[in-house]
């Protein structure tokens, strides 16, 4: 089942890329449909109620180096399926796209796939840096202005940290011969993995791969000239799913693997992750550039997930609801800013593709000319900045409730990020969308047919999630539960 | 009795609901548009009576319905909705006021394009401010409170092609937002102390078990006392609601003076029971925190409201004047006497802006008062109904709801143990609540300029006549003779005591109004006879006047400091960001390429340059021979001569 | 009738020979300047074997070969320039440079 969720996307690019069709946006679209309807008869046939891993395909692969091909979903696994799978229609659908671009998108979906099933080292990996390699090419060749620059630095920054946690991983085997994430767990609860020196070493090494992905402050430069410069469906991508295997690498391997490193460490880890709240949203208001602007406060919003990760693993005093608020809140939170973010990138593009420019300057009193797509936009801007009754509150409070209880001044100083993302966002909404009707925006049409129909279901979404989360909550509860107590 | 409760949450449903079908709506549909918004409210407003009456039915009644909202891990998150006297008063006042202000926007916004829009806004904001009212969660509470915060962003931004009107919106939203910060982690901290963020729940709710907080609840009540200061403009937050003005009047008047302001009173009301833990005769540090903001605001507002020459501010900074009366009220235990005031401050200061708004739109917009003057007999409703909110804001004794409440509170303030400089400090505020109002009255009614006005038509003048008929009624109830609303408040019962009419505070109460008004007269009755002439108190003290007519120049002191040092803030961060982190990158990024150059030349210089030399001299010798090939044959017959004849010589010479 | 007269007749001719096959630019012209040369060869064999004491056939037997060699080769030079001729429509040794290096 999990093999066919993989494969349909790679068939798809196969097809899209072979044959000469028309249409390949659409082909690409059929394919990303039967995914979707693979993705949800994975859901239908996980059982919510069961910890652990589900629906497990176990092949012997290259058993000279440990390496076994092993999938299989938990809680976190479906729900970062259900997001990738929602994720695609949306960014395809959201510009013109030429059949090279829609192949790797294909591509990189299988790599998502893979990436979020995977439980064996090797094969995660594998298809960890196979997601890297369509993205550089969707940049380096469909890109904006800057393009090779931003692409070379995206591959290499990217790249270097995967290395360093291949090195890591590498020190793991040999100590420990085996890359199942599962048996390392296990391994790291009855005690230590590795010992002295090479336990920081390795620790290091993976935590970079991971800081570079999720991006964590000081290792987030290469992020905002990478959305700059892609073009909107593969921003969208990129934040939307990319940047989650780096939340979900930190939840299913270093956190498992290294509590002992987190615990000495946890006052810095959640320093930075405090910095990068408030860096995020900080520069983001000095942005003139909608989309720059949007890609610093991905780095924000990731930062509160990186909070509740941390407050969850530095301190082993923390009570179990407030591990379970924690976690909830950071899983939630994973699937909100996927959606939040893509919706947003949506939108600047839409902007983009109207006037030909993306600037803050560039637009003015557009609520009279195009009142639905300002609605819209508004809809998406203020569930990123967390207005309660959309979805982006939910995730935030329960973040705020689990690490309040473990750290409390990191949590105070973080809310200023919630304040400083309102900020930004009032000044967006007032230079776009009010004041007199600029002549250069005479021209801006209102939201199409074709494009409402792509925002809709997802704004619907957004609130589905902001008034009544139980649907998403029953995906990952137990696996919550079993997680706190992997922690505790 | 209970199906009430069972069904409390239809009360901001509702409206909620006519929002969201009138935002559907086309365009162009008006008259649904604003009949389903009254048809909302007119449902609220019924059933919000019926859950008053079944409050009636036993003193101190209190049922709630609480439920789980999600699931995480395996907690629950449990909400719930409450129904009590505190309450179902603060509904039965939000649905009243709030069908007055429908109705008259009828009228008000007759011209504006965007008549269904501002419809949706205003149901939308009244169904988030019933939420606020009846919810029995802080989180809850918190939820409608964003909302209403976000009403009132539309609302004040409504006519959105004014960039004034588009800041004044962001700086509302902003401001709000500093205190609601505040009130989240004061949320967060509640929540990781006790447990739940249940106010009732059988014994276990929060406010039941407050005095379980210990030390902590101190500083939950000031974190949560912040939201209160950013809704209910308090002193340091108060900057947001006089821009505020900028939105439609009947705006001003639902939002920013009978409802929305008021939540913030309301939720220090609410959540009384954390303030008070471990008090000692009714003093506890953040009570006291929150007299002392009251009085600041409460003066400083009194103050400013004394310089303003637009009609809708000189309001504004009345209502956070007043709000910062009720504070103190509530700071020094008058918690009824405070909620009364919220009450019948409601009413009549809805009414003085409706009053207000009708006195704009007579005058085509015009919002200046000097430019305004003897309206007295051309807009008689306006002005007859303005003079009562006047009075009652003023607490003219007796007749008016204002005189009571006020009373109530100055009585509060004179049993503080702590202190009595907030009792004389609001004494004075008292005095000059009823200068400002006397002021602004003759500025716009009295004297005998002419003017091109008209009265507003009966869809606008009727809400007019309906609150003021409430601001004096409403006083039947507050009464010290038949103290009724005080005691359903508090869930006691009431008899009738006559002899406690007059109390030496009315008769205090009485004089600092006399002393306003009679100041009032005797410093502008010469203004309402000459035309243009400058205001007395700004020829007499030209500097004060100028220090309070520009508010203070607190605008200007924020932007200078906290807003700047933020900007600059977030300035320097982007410089680093984009010099030091991402130069930090570069200069790795080019010491692989310096690298990588001098590998190179290397590898070039070095190693490759023999193999090219050799190569290069192969083919220069090659290229020398060949051109003694010159294809001539001649050419190459004469060297065969010349050679054979040096191979003679050479025979020859050898022997 | 000495040696040294045939001697000198032949290198006379050889000479002449050899002029006229540097200096002639007509193909033709070289040919029959080769053909001089070889005929002056021809003399110093026969001169050879006419003064020879101990008279042997073989200066005879070598001059009949080369005159035959030499006939052989007239015609042979003779077809080529006419070929180069056809191809290049000239017969200007100068500008028939095709394997210059």
């Amino acid at each position: 089942m999990i093999t066919a969720l993989i494969l349909i996307p790679l068939i798809g690019a196969f097809v899209v890329s072979a044959g000469r069709f028309r249409y390949a946006r659409f082909i690409a679209l059929i394919f990303n449909s039967l995914a979707a309807v693979c993705a949800f008869l994975i859901w239908q046939k996980f059982d919510t109620s069961a910890a652990g891993l589900q629906l497990v395909e176990r092949h012997v692969w290259i058993p000279s180096i440990g390496a076994e091909y092993l999938v299989g979903v938990d809680g976190l696994s479906l729900l970062l399926v259900l997001l990738t799978t929602i994720l695609f229609p949306f960014a395809l659908l959201a510009q013109k796209i030429e059949r090279g671009a829609c192949a790797l998108m294909l591509v990189m979906q299988a790599a998502l796939y893979g990436t979020f099933t995977a439980q064996n080292f090797v094969l995660w990996f594998l298809f960890y840096e196979m997601s890297l390699v369509p993205a550089f090419l969707l940049i380096k060749i469909y890109g904006g202005d800057k393009r090779d620059r931003a692409a070379v630095k995206f591959f290499i920054y990217t790249f270097l940290g995967s290395v360093a946690m291949l090195l890591g991983f590498l020190g793991i085997y040999f100590a420990r011969s085996t890359f199942d994430f599962a048996q390392l767990g296990d391994l790291a609860k009855s005690g230590p993995l590795l010992s002295g020196k090479i336990a920081w070493l390795v620790f290091a090494g993976i935590f970079l791969g991971l800081a570079v992905k999720v991006p964590l402050f000081p290792f987030h430069t290469w992020l905002p000239d990478a959305y700059e410069t892609a073009p909107t469906g593969v921003s969208m991508v990129l934040t939307g799913a990319l940047s989650k295997m780096g939340v979900y690498g930190f939840i299913r391997l270093l956190l498992p693997l290294f509590p002992n490193e987190i615990k000495i460490l946890g006052p810095w880890l959640l320093a930075l992750a405090v910095i990068s709240i408030l860096v995020g949203s900080l520069v983001a208001w000095a942005q003139t550039d909608l989309k720059r602007m949007v890609a610093y406060l991905s780095i924000n919003h990731l930062g509160y997930c990186m909070l509740g990760l941390f407050a969850v693993s530095t301190r082993s005093t923390s009570s179990l609801i407030d591990m379970h608020a924690a976690l909830s809140g950071v899983f939630v939170q994973i699937f909100n800013h996927g959606i939040t973010a893509a919706a947003l990138f949506y939108f600047v593009g839409l902007l983009e593709q109207r006037r030909g420019a993306r600037g803050l300057a560039d637009f003015s009193g557009l609520m009279q000319r195009a009142p639905l797509l300002c609605g819209w936009m508004s809809v998406a801007m203020f569930s990123s900045l967390g207005l309660p009754g959309l979805n982006g509150f939910i995730g935030e409070f329960l973040i705020f409730k689990g690490s309040f209880a473990v750290a409390a001044s990191f949590t105070a100083v973080a809310v200023l990020g919630l304040l400083f993302t309102a900020v930004t966002f009032m000044r967006a909404m007032q230079s776009l969308f009010s004041g007199p009707l600029a002549n250069s925006c005479n021209a801006i049409i209102d939201l199409s047919r074709d494009e409402t129909f792509v925002i809709v279901p997802v704004t619907l979404l957004m609130f589905a999630i902001g008034l009544a989360p139980q649907f998403l909550f029953n995906i990952f509860n137990t696996t919550v539960v079993h997680m706190a107590r992997l922690f505790a | 009795m209970n199906s009430i409760v069972d069904h409390l949450w239809l009360i901001p449903a509702i409206p909620l609901a006519a929002s969201l079908s009138i935002l559907s709506l086309n365009h162009s549909r008006r008259k649904i548009a604003s009949g389903l918004a009254i048809v909302g409210q007119i449902v609220a407003l019924g059933m919000s009576i019926l859950a008053f009456v079944t409050t009636l039915q036993t003193p101190g009644f209190r049922a709630f319905q609480n439920f789980a909202w999600f699931t995480f891990g395996d907690q629950s998150l449990r909400i719930g909705f409450v129904l009590d006297p505190l309450a179902a008063a603060m509904l039965v006042m939000v649905t009243l006021v709030g069908l007055c202000i429908f109705l008259f926007s009828i009228g008000y916004m007759s011209a504006d394009k965007n008549f269904s829009r501002f419809f949706a806004y205003l149901s939308f904001f009244s169904g988030a401010m019933l939420g606020v009212v009846i919810a029995n969660s802080l989180l809850l509470l918190f939820i409608f409170w964003e909302l209403v915060g976000l009403a009132s962003y539309l609302l004040i931004g409504f006519w959105i092609d004014r960039p004034s009107a588009a800041a004044a919106a962001k700086k509302a939203f902003i401001t709000t937002r500093i205190g609601d910060m505040g009130l989240f982690l004061g949320i967060l901290w509640l929540y990781h102390q006790s447990g739940t963020l249940l106010f009732y729940n059988n014994g276990g709710g929060c406010l039941e078990t407050a005095g379980l907080l210990g030390a902590s609840a101190t500083g939950i009540a000031l974190l949560i006392f912040c939201g209160a200061v950013g809704k209910s403009g308090q002193f340091p937050l108060h900057v947001w609601l006089p821009d505020a003005m900028e939105g439609p009047t009947p705006v001003s008047a639902l939002i920013h003076a009978a409802t929305m302001v008021a939540a913030g009173v309301f939720l220090v009301a609410r959540v009384y029971p954390i303030f008070s833990v471990g008090a000692i005769n009714g003093v506890t540090p953040s009570l006291t925190v929150v007299v002392w903001i009251g009085v600041i605001t409460g003066l400083m507002a009194a103050l400013i409201a004394v310089a303003q020459f637009d009609i809708k501010r000189i309001l504004a900074y009345s209502t956070v004047s007043q709000l910062g009366l009720m504070m103190v009220s509530l700071g020094v235990g008058g918690v009824a006497a405070g909620i009364m005031h919220l009450l019948a401050h409601g009413f009549f200061k809805a009414l003085l802006f409706l009053g207000a708004g009708s006195v704009i739109h007579g005058l085509h917009h015009e919002q200046d008062i000097r430019k305004m003057g003897g309206l007295r007999s051309r807009m008689r409703i306006t002005f007859l109904t303005y003079a009562v909110g006047m009075m009652a804001l003023s607490g003219v004794p007796l007749f008016f709801s204002g005189a009571w409440t006020k009373e109530e509170i100055l009585h509060a303030t004179s049993q503080w143990p702590k202190s009595h400089v907030p009792h004389y400090l609001m004494m004075l505020g008292v005095v000059l609540t009823a200068l400002y109002m006397t002021r602004q009255i003759i500025y716009v009614f009295f004297g005998n300029r002419e003017r091109d006005a008209h009265e507003s038509p009966r869809v606008m003048t009727m809400p007019l006549i309906v609150l003021a008929i409430c601001a004096v009624a409403f006083s039947v109830v507050l009464t010290p003779a038949w103290p009724w609303l005080d005691r359903y408040l508090l869930g006691e019962s009431v008899h009738v005591d006559l002899a406690r009419l007059i109390s030496p505070m009315l008769i205090t109460s009485f004089v600092l109004v006399a002393i306003g008004i009679g100041l009032g007269i005797l410093f502008y009755r010469r203004v309402a006879s000459h035309d243009r002439q400058a205001d007395p108190l700004e020829t007499a003290q030209p500097m004060l006047f100028r220090f309070l007519a520009n508010k203070m120049w607190l605008d200007e002191v924020y932007a200078r400091t906290i807003i700047a040092l933020c900007k600059t803030a977030s300035r320097v961060f982007d410089w680093f960001d984009r010099c030091v982190w991402d130069g930090i990158v570069r200069a790795v990024g080019s010491l692989g390429q310096i690298s990588g150059i001098f590998t190179t030349n290397i590898d070039e210089r070095g190693i490759n340059a023999g193999v090219d030399e050799t190569t290069s001299g192969a083919r220069g010798v090659g290229r020398l021979m060949s051109a003694a090939h010159s294809g001539q044959i001649q050419t190459y017959l004469g060297a065969i001569g010349l050679g054979m004849l040096a191979l003679l010589i050479l025979y020859a010479w050898l022997g | 009738m000495t040696l040294s007269i045939l001697l000198i007749v032949s290198a006379a001719l050889f000479s002449i020979g050899l002029l006229a096959a540097l200096s002639r630019r007509h193909a033709i012209f070289i040919l029959i300047g080769i053909e001089m040369m070889l005929a002056a060869a021809n003399i110093n064999f026969i001169a050879f074997w006419r003064f020879n004491p101990q008279p042997q056939p073989t200066g005879v037997i070598v001059a009949i070969f080369a005159i035959a060699i030499a006939a052989a080769e007239a015609a042979v030079g003779l077809a080529l320039v006419i070929a180069v001729y056809r191809h290049y429509r000239t017969s200007n040794v100068d500008q028939l440079d095709q394997l210059k290096g």
